[in-house]
């Protein structure tokens, strides 16, 4: 019986097929799925800043898109996935309110999903499809032997990428 | 004492902060209170450090719908505070507050809330925002104002990753004041409150358990 392995917020995890991987209410967030086409070995992470080197406290690397990104690959790689196999997708980074007086917070949503799309494009890793930006959460599930990429939203229609 | 940190918090600081939830919360009660002219009682805050992947769970789920508002903070502390309402207690409120204003009342076709009830919303929470922010100030004797609310109705997790991005950038943890309301129907409600750092030390400070 397959499972459904659940990440956390600032958090990431490897999925072998035949399990599947979710996030819930990806909001700002990005959630980064990747997999090797060929032996299917994925992975999820939930990141929730850009940049670690913006700032001080960056002990969880799991919570940047830049280190994030990096550690999931790394993972993969160690499980058996090859880097010249591997394809992304991507979902969340959107601006839930419509302004927010924190000038450092502002459109970290865009931010997260430019610097996301930034550490791919180094690691060589294309991304096959993205729904990203505007207004609403954004609950994902990612099935590594299809590659399926499915987005639950509240109010709307659910949509696989 | 030392310097505030959130990854290494004192218990004389989460008493603090707990006090805080308490004195703010109590008048944001009393606000609602009037405004929809029925009973309403306050549970005693909880005030938790949670690790991000906790928060969602921490509020129900963190697929359970809700209504946040999000407002800054102006004045001598600065930062942002939300105030967020499970989806039907939401209603609830929408529904009493437009009574009481003898408004009329519209249902959402689509179980949502329509332009007016985001509107009331919003109003809802610049009172009891406002109450909260109102007795933290005169407490501690400083100027502390809500800015203009915005609003978002959505998943639990979504929505709070608005402020736990803020807290990302100096913790791994976030802290919730956690306050529950019980009326005439169970009403949940949450403030979380995201003072910028140096405020933390202003806000302890005028409590008198950290020097400024």
């Amino acid at each position: 019986m397959a499972e459904m392995i659940k990440v956390g917020m600032a958090d990431l995890k490897l999925c072998m097929s035949p399990n599947a991987i979710t996030t819930l209410g990806l909001g700002s967030c990005v959630g980064v799925a990747i997999r090797d086409t060929g032996n299917k070995v994925g992975g999820l992470a939930h990141v929730m800043l850009p940049d670690s080197k913006e700032i001080k406290n960056n002990v969880n690397i799991a919570k940047f898109a830049d280190t994030g990104v990096a550690e999931l690959v790394r993972l993969m790689e160690k499980a058996g996935a090859r880097r010249k196999m591997m394809v992304a997708k991507i979902a969340g980074g959107a601006q839930m309110f419509a302004f927010q007086n924190n000038t450092q917070m502002m459109r970290v949503g865009d931010r997260n999903v430019e610097a996301v799309k930034k550490k791919l494009r180094e690691l060589g890793i294309p991304i096959k499809a993205e729904d990203t930006g505007l207004n609403y959460g954004r609950t994902v599930e990612f099935f590594p032997e299809t590659g399926d990429f499915v987005i639950k939203s509240v109010g709307k229609p659910v949509k696989t990428i | 004492m030392a310097e505030f940190d959130l990854n290494n918090m004192d218990d004389i600081y989460f008493d603090a902060l707990r006090e805080i939830g308490n004195i703010g919360a109590g008048n944001a009660a009393s606000a609602l209170s009037s405004m929809i002219n029925s009973k309403v009682d306050m549970k005693v805050p909880r005030v938790e450090l949670l690790d991000f992947k906790d928060v969602g769970e921490a509020m129900g789920g963190e697929e359970t719908v809700m209504a946040g508002m999000l407002l800054g903070i102006e004045g001598d502390i600065t930062g942002s505070i939300m105030f967020l309402l499970e989806e039907k207690s939401a209603h609830i409120l929408v529904g009493k507050f437009m009574q009481q204003m003898g408004m009329p009342i519209t249902e959402s076709p689509d179980g949502g809330f329509d332009e007016m009830q985001q509107s009331v919303l919003k109003e809802i929470s610049n009172i009891m925002t406002g109450a909260y922010l109102n007795s933290l100030a005169s407490f501690t004797n400083m100027t502390i104002l809500p800015t203009v609310p915005s609003l978002a109705v959505d998943m639990a997790e979504a929505i709070l990753s608005v402020p736990a991005s803020i807290f990302g950038m100096v913790a791994d943890k976030m802290l919730l004041i956690q306050t529950a309301f019980t009326g005439d129907e169970a009403l949940n409600g949450f403030f979380v409150m995201v003072p910028d750092m140096p405020s933390y030390g202003k806000l302890l400070g005028a409590l008198g358990v950290m020097q400024n």
